[in-house]
């Protein structure tokens, strides 16, 4: 199982350490650093490292390598996912998963941790066990522990952790009784030079915020559920309903939390809701290059296509480049060569566009390869897919609950060749 | 407040907080607790408080318990006479009325590795593990493997295991995952001892927590289930109708884990049955989620996933689109991709994944960039139809001129050559145009080997190669010069014998050149010859198949990353045990009984042989569909055309480019003055045939066509099948089985219809393929068959345990006999072991499991043994030379994974051989050694 865990950053400094078992010596992070320092970029780190007696498995997230030591075999992806979910706990507890938030709030961190693991198996990763085990450090609560010699840590038996129903606590009370479910589908895509799509999927999800009074058992119905065949449940979700009737019917955690992830496959048809014009030209010889993009939307369903932000690295010949944009800013970083331009909306009237030319090294020949260009956008009030839900019900609790339904898409990894 | 938490120098803190600690005010105390653990989090010693602290510990205060808790867990160990104050409290809280006092005790005490307090810590435990409150039980079930990790004699004499055992059945699924996770942990350092007793009434109490435990224990529970081996088909089936639902867990590792199950049960399902096809449409989506995840997560699937493609292709055969790389992937997420796109690329996708991989191959990153038109060469050998749209791909990227695109180009380009000879010698010329740009010794390597394969069609190639070769005199080292030089003289040496005989002008061309080569640059003429990969076939890199299949068990496990089996990295792990899918008909053998260590198969946990009454066996094989064969055109085996073609083949075949055997060969020699193993090329008197064999490659068994093939004998005779007469043996050639047949028709009628089977048998023997005897048997003929075998077919122990029975059908009747093929049939060509492993496993082995022979009347070296046995696959891992006697450590595997180690003991005074055999299933132990005498004989 899980033995100890190293935080690191990016300079390479260990600045937390934490053994579930009998303690692993800092040396062992040794092959770590070797594995950082060949590595071109920190994303580049192997994920697993062998080492002559222990394997390190790590996850890279806000800039911190949360590094993982493991001495017999244990899945690699278990590690991982818990890796991550200890990163999601500190996000959870502090606002941000920073060296600085994590030095600040080090007592809590160790208490989570030990919390998190027992003798490196998990022990409570609910954010809601959690919470009930180690409140939050919030400003108010500070205070008020000085004050009155109260403390973070609860009194009571995690009530969920033996429950049938894990994820919940009892005894949830709240005013004003809301569940709110946002819909947030990404588009994965890559378009060839023609414009046309060499592979588009789309991943969504389904975050829900369920604010309930009691136990209450809701049901959520699809209008077209057959977009769903490839679908990850919160364990709260009952598994044989949805086999037979396409309802998601589940008692909901209590706050926050991920109802469903899906994924809609490159072998369905994806819309891709923007269009990218482009032509970006090096010439033999010459000591200029020309750059040229416009943008457009399309398939969008009259929605507003906005927080464009387009960005490419371009060949490490140019110098620099002189552009001008119809609407928005652009930077370009000649250490980098990274060009960014953050367009805003688009205006199906008015296109965007940038354009100008590129200052290249003089003598150096023409670059190899073409730039990729990374497309960021938003399209509230849509779910790309066409996925809609139909209707929410509770059932168990008498009071009548605000509910409510917003759709969202986003490009994820959204690369335009040219 | 916090930043004073974080304080930086502690050695001024130290007094300080001792005298907080000592404070009256609660406060004070705990705020100074909070300070010390800060310092101890960062790595500083704040050890020297140790009593300060657990004078803190009681307190009804549950933060404070728990920091000196943690205080107490870290620091300990370094103050073990201190610790012992803290024993009463723990003892005490382990009574509280409060269930997570409890639980936090007895969790805390088994953290404390300190020998002094484990003693006081069994009652307590004992206690908790009969809890009334589920909680305070589940945490007392890790608390077990805790103690077992700090002192495993203590665990077994107070019977926690046993207890341990009892809560697999615990009313709550928490208790019942967290048992299942610390007996997985136990037995993993206690291999004998059967822990998880799994039987059907305990795998569907498992089944019934799974629904019901938090994502950990689900995968605990899966990994344990993925240990079980269902008694039959139906058995199989509902298990995984109750693991399907977790491939839509938001979890990937009880995703992969439930993958896991999936794709051994799935073994066991007919494949005509519906719900197999169901099963196979689920697994699909599963996996292609698992690449929308974190790029590690999508590493460690992408791993996997390259095992199950290899497995089961049609899982993922329609979804190439999702392995596409995108630009901003991580390295190690690109390479995988790349790996697997390849893997899936077939006629029907061949031309979107070539434009993929031109795309990739404009990409900044080199390491990439290589793999990428490594990978079109690979398509281009791969699927057949696509080679001519590859080359042209890869003509496109050497016009880039982008130098290490070039010189990759130029290394596939030659692969494509090896594998369609005579083919696309057009594009030669644009090759010739870029013979400058080429620094890399592979590049250059690949380059002389084209022009000097098609020298006949280059009209400058002699004055191209010399100044080609004068570039790189300056880096030319004198290693191995004079390996290279002998070996190539040889060569050479033939070929000027030939070259007056043959007017072939071609040949005498590529002699000169070589010859050439060979005086000015040894070190590139021996890269040109030696920088050949033995085989071109459609994949070199599949995963040898029982490897694969014990891979297929550990998916999800470091293992599975590694594609390696664990034994042979995972530290600790003794006393292997390898894995096997369970086999399709299994009745009752259980390969995974850990007791059954490595004998797997059924050959030595098969219930004791019965064979069949003849009776019984006519029924079985009577019902047997004997299907008339096919009508398609036979395909000779690429290794029997081979010996024939001296000229087109030429040096290549010389340097093993289609016959891995002869590359080995090469291998041995050059490996020659480093140590035992038989000494260069044509130098010893075993060798004395070495190059003449090697020419001579239609001449049958030579050295160089590796095993040794018994004489045919009469399996069948005449007069009882009706005037058909089989005779045969059995040979492996290029690492497959072949039954050779030969059938006479001494009857007054024509045969037709042959078709052939057999009956299980000890290790799976079944025919490849169908009987090809295409043309009707006429009277008096004779027809020669190959067939091909597998060791896929069902297990059954016989007796002798090298028996087979064989039915063959013909127009006439079907027969029935029964033939014993030598063991060394199945010895297979990666059975050469580790030297350090060797040692290992020879200690681990039991000497109870040694066997000892004596074989009499031999006048054979040790080295012209060693060199007899190789070429049956016997391994000679280490030599040492004792008292005028050669002690040979060899090693061996047989095709379902059972090693067998050997000593082979020469004594230069007596002509006896003594051979000592360990293997963990002695039984075939009598049969190696018949081998040894066979092959030594032979």
């Amino acid at each position: 199982m899980i033995h100890s865990l190293f935080l690191v950053n990016a300079t390479g400094d260990i600045f937390l350490e934490k053994h579930w078992k009998s303690a692993v010596s800092r040396s062992v992070c040794d092959y770590f650093f070797e594995a950082q320092e060949r590595a071109t970029e920190p994303e580049n780190v192997p994920p697993v490292i062998p080492t002559p007696h222990h394997y390190l498995i790590s996850v890279f997230r806000h800039r911190i390598f949360f590094v993982a030591v493991i001495q017999s075999e244990v899945p690699p992806l278990f590690v991982i996912e818990f890796l991550h979910r200890v990163v999601d706990t500190f996000q959870d507890y502090f606002g941000v998963c920073t060296e600085a938030a994590i030095k600040d709030n080090v007592v809590v961190v160790y208490e989570l941790l030990e919390e998190m693991l027992d003798n490196g198996f998990p022990l409570a990763t609910e954010s809601n066990i959690l919470k009930e085990l180690i409140k939050p450090p919030t400003i108010l609560r500070t205070v008020v522990n000085t004050i009155t010699g109260s403390t973070n840590v609860g009194e009571q038996l995690p009530t969920g952790q033996l429950s049938v129903v894990p994820w919940r606590r009892t005894g949830v009370k709240y005013t004003n009784n809301e569940a709110y479910f946002d819909v947030v589908e990404e588009i994965d895509a890559i378009i060839d030079k023609s414009g046309s799509t060499v592979t588009a999927e789309i991943q969504g999800v389904i975050d829900a915020c369920v604010k309930l009074t009691g136990m209450p058992d809701l049901t959520l119905s699809f209008m077209n559920p057959r977009l769903l065949d490839d679908v990850s449940f919160h364990p709260c979700v009952r598994f044989k309903r949805w086999e037979a009737e396409r309802i998601l019917s589940f008692i909901p955690p209590d706050g926050n939390f991920r109802l469903l992830s899906y994924h809609v496959s490159s072998q369905n048809l994806v819309a891709i809701p923007v269009y990218v014009k482009h032509n970006i030209t090096f010439r033999e010889g010459s000591s200029q290059g020309r750059f040229d993009l416009t943008l457009g939307p399309k398939q969008t369903m009259g929605k507003v296509v906005e927080s464009v932000l387009v960005s490419s690295r371009l060949p490490r010949v140019v110098l620099n480049a002189n552009l001008s944009p119809s609407q928005g800013t652009y930077t370009f970083d000649p250490v980098t060569k990274l060009l960014t331009w953050d367009v805003g909306k688009i205006n199906p009237q008015k296109l965007p566009s940038l354009k100008g030319s590129m200052s290249l090294q003089a003598g150096a020949s023409k670059p190899d390869e073409n730039p990729t260009i990374n497309i960021q956008f938003k399209i509230p009030q849509m779910a790309v897919s066409g996925l809609k839900v139909n209707r929410l019900d509770m059932y168990g609790e008498k009071y009548k609950p605000f509910k409510g339904i917003k759709y969202m898409t986003m490009a994820g990894k959204f690369q335009v060749r040219t | 407040e916090t930043n004073k938490l974080y304080c930086t120098s502690v050695k001024c803190c130290i007094f300080e907080l001792k005298a907080e600690l000592n404070s009256d005010k609660k406060e004070k105390k705990k705020e100074a607790v909070k300070k010390v653990i800060a310092s101890m989090t960062v790595g500083k010693d704040v050890s020297a408080l140790f009593p300060d602290v657990v004078n803190c510990m009681q307190t009804d205060n549950l933060e404070l318990k728990k920091l000196v808790y943690l205080y107490l867990m870290n620091y300990a160990k370094s103050q073990p006479d201190m610790a012992i104050m803290a024993v009463n409290t723990f003892v005490k809280d382990c009574e509280d009325p409060n269930p997570l006092i409890r639980a936090l005790a007895v969790r805390t005490m088994g953290c404390i590795r300190v020998d002094k307090i484990t003693e006081y810590l069994c009652e307590p435990l004992r206690k908790c593990l009969k809890d009334e409150d589920p909680y305070v039980r589940k945490t007392a079930a890790v608390c077990v493997a805790k103690l077992h990790d700090i002192n495993a004699q203590l665990v077994e004499d107070q019977g926690f295991l046993d207890t341990l055992k009892d809560l697999i059945s615990d009313s709550n699924p928490m208790v019942v995952a967290n048992a299942v996770a610390a007996l997985s942990e136990i037995s993993e350092s206690h291999p004998n001892c059967n822990l998880l007793d799994l039987n059907p009434q305990s795998i569907n109490k498992l089944l019934t927590a799974l629904n019901e435990c938090t994502e950990w224990g689900q995968i605990f529970i899966l990994d344990c289930l993925a240990n079980y081996t269902p008694r039959d088909d139906r058995e199989s089936q509902s298990i995984c109708e109750r693991v399907t639902p977790r491939l839509s867990h938001a979890n990937s590792a009880v995703v992969l884990s439930a993958v896991k199950v999936l794709m051994k049960f799935m073994e066991m399902l007919p494949k005509d049955l519906d719900y197999y096809g169901t099963l196979l449409k689920k697994l699909a989506p599963p996996l292609v989620t698992l690449l929308s995840a974190e790029p590690e997560l999508q590493y460690v699937a992408l791993r996997n996933i390259n095992l199950i493609v290899q497995k089961r292709p049609e899982i993922l055969k329609h979804e190439m689109k999702v392995f596409f790389v995108k630009y901003n992937d991580p390295i190690y997420v690109k390479l995988e991709k790349l790996d697997i796109m390849i893997r899936l690329a077939s006629q029907a996708n061949i031309a979107q994944v070539l434009a993929e991989l031109k795309e990739y191959a404009t990409e900044v990153d080199v390491d990439f960039v290589r793999k990428a038109v490594r990978a079109i060469g690979r398509c281009a050998i791969k699927v057949e139809q696509s080679a001519e749209r590859c080359v042209s791909t890869l003509l496109d990227l050497i016009q880039t001129k982008v130098n290490y695109v070039v010189q990759e180009a130029i290394v596939v380009i030659k692969d494509i050559f090896r594998k369609y000879p005579n083919k696309y010698e057009s594009v030669i010329a644009t090759l010739c145009e870029n013979l400058d740009s080429l620094d890399e010794p592979e590049a250059r390597a690949a380059m002389i080997w084209i022009v000097g394969e098609y020298a006949e069609r280059i009209d400058n190639a002699d004055e191209l190669l010399e100044s080609f070769l004068e570039g790189f005199h300056d880096e030319s080292t004198q290693v191995s010069e004079t390996h290279t030089h002998t070996h190539l003289q040889h060569v050479l040496h033939k070929h000027t014998q030939n070259t007056p005989d043959s007017d072939n002008p071609d040949l005498r061309d590529r002699g000169y050149i070589y010859w050439r080569l060979l005086s000015t640059d040894p070190v590139a003429a021996k890269e040109v010859v030696l920088a050949e990969k033995p085989l071109i076939s459609e994949e070199t890199d599949l995963i040898e198949p029982t490897l694969l299949e014990e891979l297929i068990c550990h998916i999800g496990s470091l293992a599975s990353v590694y594609h390696k089996p664990p034994n042979a990295f995972v530290e600790g792990s003794r006393g292997v045990q390898h894995k096997r899918l369970p086999a399709r008909t299994a009745s009752g053998e259980s390969a995974e009984s850990p007791d059954a260590g490595q004998s797997v198969g059924g050959v030595s946990d098969a219930p004791p042989a019965v064979i069949p009454s003849q009776g019984d066996l006519l029924g079985d094989l009577l019902n047997l569909d004997l299907a008339p064969p096919s009508a398609s055109v036979p395909v000779v085996p690429a290794s029997m055309q081979m010996g024939v073609d001296l000229l087109g083949g030429g040096l290549d075949s010389l340097v093993g480019l289609h016959r891995p055997s002869g590359s080995q060969y090469i291998a041995v020699g050059l490996a020659g003055g480093t140590g035992g193993m038989p000494a260069g090329l044509g130098g010893t008197p075993a060798m004395g045939g070495g190059l003449g064999d090697l020419f001579d490659l239609g001449g049958g068994v030579g050295m160089a066509t590796g095993s040794y093939v018994p004489p045919k004998a009469v399996w069948l005779p005449a007069m009882k099948a009706k005037g058909l007469e089989i005779s045969g043996t059995f040979a492996r050639r290029g690492g497959g089985i072949h039954m050779d047949l030969s059938l006479t028709n001494n009857a007054m009628s024509i045969m037709t219809d042959f078709a052939i089977q057999f009956n299980r048998n000890s290790f799976g023997l079944a025919p490849a393929g169908p009987l090809q005897v295409l043309t009707p048997l006429a009277q008096n003929q004779t027809i020669d068959v190959s067939l091909p075998l597998n060791t896929n077919g069902p297990i059954m122990k016989m007796e002798p345990l090298n028996n087979l029975q064989v039915a063959v059908k013909n127009n006439i009747d079907v027969f029935y006999f029964s033939c014993q093929y030598p063991i060394s049939l199945l010895f297979v060509e990666d059975g050469k072991m580790d030297r350090q492993v060797f040692l290992a496993t020879w200690k681990d082995i039991p000497s109870e499991n040694e066997t000892q022979y004596q074989i009499k009347d031999f006048h054979l070296n040790s080295d012209a043994a060693s060199t007899k046995l190789q070429g049956s696959n016997v391994f000679t891992v280490a030599k040492r030379t004792v008292d005028a006697q050669d002690l040979l450590y060899q090693s061996i595997k047989l095709t379902n994974g059972i090693w067998a180690l050997a000593e082979l003991r020469i004594q230069s005074i007596t002509p006896n051989y003594m051979l000592a055999l360990k293997c963990r299933a002695p039984e075939v132990s009598q049969y190696i050694c018949q081998c040894y005498e066979l092959l030594l004989r032979n």
